[in-house]
């Protein structure tokens, strides 16, 4: 595992980043952009699922609506995130937070498309369904991002 | 000014606040993550008003449910954004990227003052428009760019590329406001 890390710190792209002064601060920023654009497009319909929010639309239509900028807002985060990893593996290998975050992230994204998501689109789901999965969904994705916030402290 | 931000220096609370092992992080933490309550929620406001997110439902209802949400998220932003001037208030003083985050801050207020007052006086025309009028468009996506550009500032202040003790250029120390120590 670690002469993977290993090598991965070493391809070009990583070694560029930590050459440039600018590219590691300017990706990270766009990394936050990201941030802003998940968290409500994750929000809007975990508040509907719990009752809250748009209440006026029905919940596969919040869904609907908002999912291709969550869509957007994951693939500008891997795009970003990715190349912030690849700058630091090494570091991120040893760093507690980053494994808290890539396994909360790899449950967020198999339960938002496995779990929420499928529920969401159901207009027969139970209404404690619909609470219980908006709920866990909140919890998952504020770890990613808190997380993900705590690598840059240890 | 630089006197107040001086003075607020000596405090010992605010260098207690800056050495602090787990209150600065965790207040730091708490404005970012914030970032996605705040901005989030507002930008499916502004998407809506741009004509690019929830077409079918009314505007209204997206302005009455999500932004309280979002003032929410702006009064936490603020409350966290004000200690961590308050542990490093010199510094951030005397950082180009504050200035221009509070200059854009102004902007973001303007912008939305102007939306609420004017924009949305005739709102029961378009309010279940899928694409608003051009006013509207206008005032969501330059709400969108203004946050945008607040986040990219707030996260360089943390970098000390332009800080007064790197001998920046003139134009960044005018910026800045540095201040220059007569040498003997």
């Amino acid at each position: 595992m670690f002469e993977t890390f290993d090598r991965l710190e070493q391809t070009w792209i990583g070694q560029t980043i930590r050459e440039s002064l600018w590219l590691f601060p300017g990706i990270e920023a766009v990394h936050l952009l990201g941030l802003a654009m998940l968290g409500g497009s994750v929000l809007v319909v975990d508040l509907r699922l719990l009752g809250a929010g748009l209440t006026r639309a029905t919940v596969p239509a919040v869904l609907s609506s908002a999912r291709p900028w969550f869509l957007g807002s994951l693939v500008l985060m891997f795009s970003t995130g990715i190349p912030l990893f690849l700058s630091e593996a090494i570091k991120c290998y040893y760093n507690t937070s980053f494994w808290v975050k890539m396994s909360a992230l790899a449950i967020g994204i198999v339960f938002t498309f496995g779990v929420r998501n499928r529920i969401a689109m159901r207009r027969d789901a139970p209404r404690w369904a619909t609470a219980l999965v908006g709920a866990i969904s909140l919890m998952v994705w504020f770890t990613v991002a808190a997380a993900g916030r705590w690598i840059g402290f240890s | 000014m630089r006197s107040f931000v001086e003075w607020l220096d000596t405090h010992a609370w605010s260098t207690a606040l800056h050495e602090s092992l787990w209150m600065y992080p965790l207040i730091e933490s708490t404005h970012v993550l914030t970032v996605m309550l705040f901005v989030g929620m507002l930008a499916m406001v502004d998407l809506r008003l741009v004509g690019l997110a929830f077409r079918n439902v009314a505007v209204s209802h997206l302005t009455g449910r999500l932004l309280p949400w979002s003032v929410a998220g702006f009064v936490i932003m603020i409350a966290t954004g004000v200690l961590l001037f308050y542990a490093i208030p010199v510094r951030t003083y005397e950082s180009v990227w504050f200035r221009v985050k509070v200059v854009l801050l102004i902007a973001g207020g303007i912008n939305a003052w102007w939306f609420h007052r004017r924009v949305q006086r005739d709102r029961t025309f378009w309010d279940n428009h899928p694409k608003p009028p051009t006013a509207v468009r206008v005032a969501g996506g330059v709400s969108l760019a203004i946050w945008a550009g607040v986040i990219v500032c707030g996260r360089m202040i943390a970098y000390n590329w332009f800080d007064c003790d790197r001998d920046p250029s003139p134009f960044v120390m005018w910026m800045a406001g540095c201040v220059v120590e007569a040498s003997m």
